[in-house]
């Protein structure tokens, strides 16, 4: 089945693109050091492709938002309040548990449901509340003349940094877990496949 | 790449839009920082130093013209005028005129030759002074000879160029202001580099303009309120208290990490006077926190490790998953 239209093809290859270069650059100037100058980029390149990487990033993501609202992609993402926990668990449970013991999926992929319940509330919080706090504070680190200076005695740079490297942490375990996930398909590159391709071929597993 | 471009052009128009007089002048007037300093000293030598303050303390002075026998108003040449509130809060505030000057001068109108007279350098009264010992000003001095300073003294650089002997106070080991230090300090590198009839004074070469020179460096307003010229500009010398070998514009830092990094060169230069007590939150360099945040150099060795802990963890899991998967394909085949 046809599930991942054209501009969400798109928009994905970006982020993750987008998303890489900046683990790595941002990585690089966390951890640069004087005698081994490069951890993995040198600081100033790391800082120019950060730089555009995360501009690059914020359009992409409003070009995301855009698209979830004007378009029925929105929909995937409502999780209903009912049998909220329940339905976490279960899936949970096929993942740690069923899938070996060759159950069924609890959540089978259909056009009306795109992501099963653990799907939801991840790229909830990742794309809806980890992203959004990571280019908020991106832009206050990019302009650090508009952040402010003090907040209670500490440095509103130092917490500002605290709060873009954690959200950028979580978004790269993140990163980790999805990519990892998607060799869940019927074969292990079924679902990558699919992402390329905009058809979804199996009913059995999804990332 | 063109996006940074734009990005340092808005970013420099903006700065410069609220902070320059002109193109190419700089935000901080050395005048405005030493204005704010009112200080309650009363001088032993006040009553003396009166006499010469009374014409060189302004702009403006008047005296009588025996010859013409009328009181006559002229202008005091700029280069002549010692502010009176910067002398007295000055370094040398306890001193006499007198200590430095001719006591000739006590004569007006002043003998022609007395222009003339060889002015002290520092080394002059500060060098083998035990009182001074801890401060090293032959070692001061012979990093000064080794500078690029060093060699437009025949154009008549020395101290006093960068140290006005009537105005100067040391700021960065004894200021509780961090980020005044470095006004005040990077005012002094300003006072030549900023300001063009100055620098002509010493060199031939052409007008600098130090915002363009450092358009390479990234948020450009932020560095130049936070570190000091000489953080880059001077080699570090561990038995002085202030670098004083000025380097040639080749070879000053350029690389990021110098101060980006766990053994941040700043540590050895701005923040050398800052308390040595470590804070016990964890942070990498954490005295540098009190006053900014150096990306690289502020790391938290506890997020740190919890974070590679987090890491560890999920590719474990990962890991467990993967050979299960590959027990239950062996099974099933």
């Amino acid at each position: 089945m046809y599930l991942y239209p054209k501009w969400i093809r798109v928009w994905h290859v970006v982020n993750g693109l987008m998303f890489l270069i900046l683990i790595i650059t941002g990585l690089s100037m966390q951890y640069t050091d004087k005698e081994n100058a490069s951890f993995v980029v040198g600081f100033a390149p790391a800082v120019k492709w950060h730089n555009f990487a995360a501009i690059m990033l914020t359009v992409n993501y409003i070009i995301f938002v855009a698209g979830n609202f004007l378009t029925t992609n929105g929909q995937y993402y409502k999780t209903s309040r009912e049998n909220f926990l329940e339905d976490l668990l279960k899936q949970l449970k096929y993942y740690s548990w069923g899938m070996f013991q060759g159950e069924k999926h609890p959540f089978p992929v259909t056009e009306k449901r795109k992501f099963n319940p653990l799907q939801k509330i991840t790229y909830v919080l990742a794309m809806y509340v980890a992203v959004p706090l990571l280019i908020i504070s991106g832009i206050g680190l990019l302009f650090p003349e508009i952040t402010i200076t003090k907040f209670f005695g500490v440095s509103g740079l130092i917490l500002t940094d605290i709060l873009h490297i954690t959200m950028g942490f979580f978004l790269s375990i993140f990163m980790v877990i999805h990519i990892y996930t998607c060799t869940l398909g019927d074969k292990p590159t079924s679902l990558f496949h699919g992402m390329i391709t905009g058809y979804h071929k199996s009913e059995e597993h999804h990332s | 790449m063109k996006l940074f471009r734009i990005r340092n052009i808005i970013l420099v128009v903006f700065i410069s839009f609220f902070t320059l007089p002109s193109y190419g002048n700089f935000p901080f007037k050395k005048a405005d920082l030493l204005a704010k300093d009112t200080t309650s000293f009363v001088s032993p030598f006040e009553e003396d130093n009166q006499r010469c303050l009374k014409c060189h303390g302004q702009e403006r002075y008047q005296y009588t013209n025996e010859t013409l026998g009328r009181e006559v108003k002229a202008i005091m040449c700029s280069e002549r005028i010692v502010h009176k509130e910067e002398f007295y809060a000055s370094n040398h505030k306890n001193f006499s005129c007198t200590d430095c000057h001719s006591a000739e001068y006590v004569k007006f109108p002043h003998s022609g030759e007395l222009r003339m007279e060889q002015k002290l350098n520092c080394i002059d009264c500060h060098g083998g002074d035990e009182k001074f010992a801890q401060y090293h000003f032959e070692e001061i001095e012979a990093e000064y000879q080794k500078s690029t300073h060093f060699k437009m003294e025949e154009e008549g650089f020395s101290c006093w160029k960068c140290h006005n002997p009537h105005s100067y106070k040391i700021t960065v080991r004894n200021s509780d202001n961090l980020k005044e230090t470095i006004a005040y300090d990077n005012s002094i590198c300003l006072n030549c580099h900023s300001n063009f009839d100055h620098f002509q004074l010493l060199t031939d070469r052409e007008e600098i303009n130090v915002i363009q020179k450092h358009e390479w460096l990234p948020n450009q307003a932020a560095h130049f309120k936070s570190v000091r010229c000489i953080e880059c500009h001077s080699r570090v010398n561990d038995s002085i208290k202030v670098s004083h070998l000025l380097l040639p514009k080749t070879e000053a830092v350029k690389r990021c990490n110098e101060c980006h990094s766990q053994n941040s060169i700043l540590m050895a230069s701005l923040y050398k006077f800052e308390s040595k007590a470590q804070r016990r939150d964890g942070f990498f360099n954490g005295i540098i926190l009190n006053e900014s945040y150096v990306i690289g150099a502020n790391r938290n060795e506890y997020l740190n490790l919890i974070s590679l802990i987090l890491f560890v963890g999920v590719l474990g899991v990962i890991a467990v998953h993967i050979l299960f998967r590959i027990r239950k394909n062996n099974k099933t085949y």
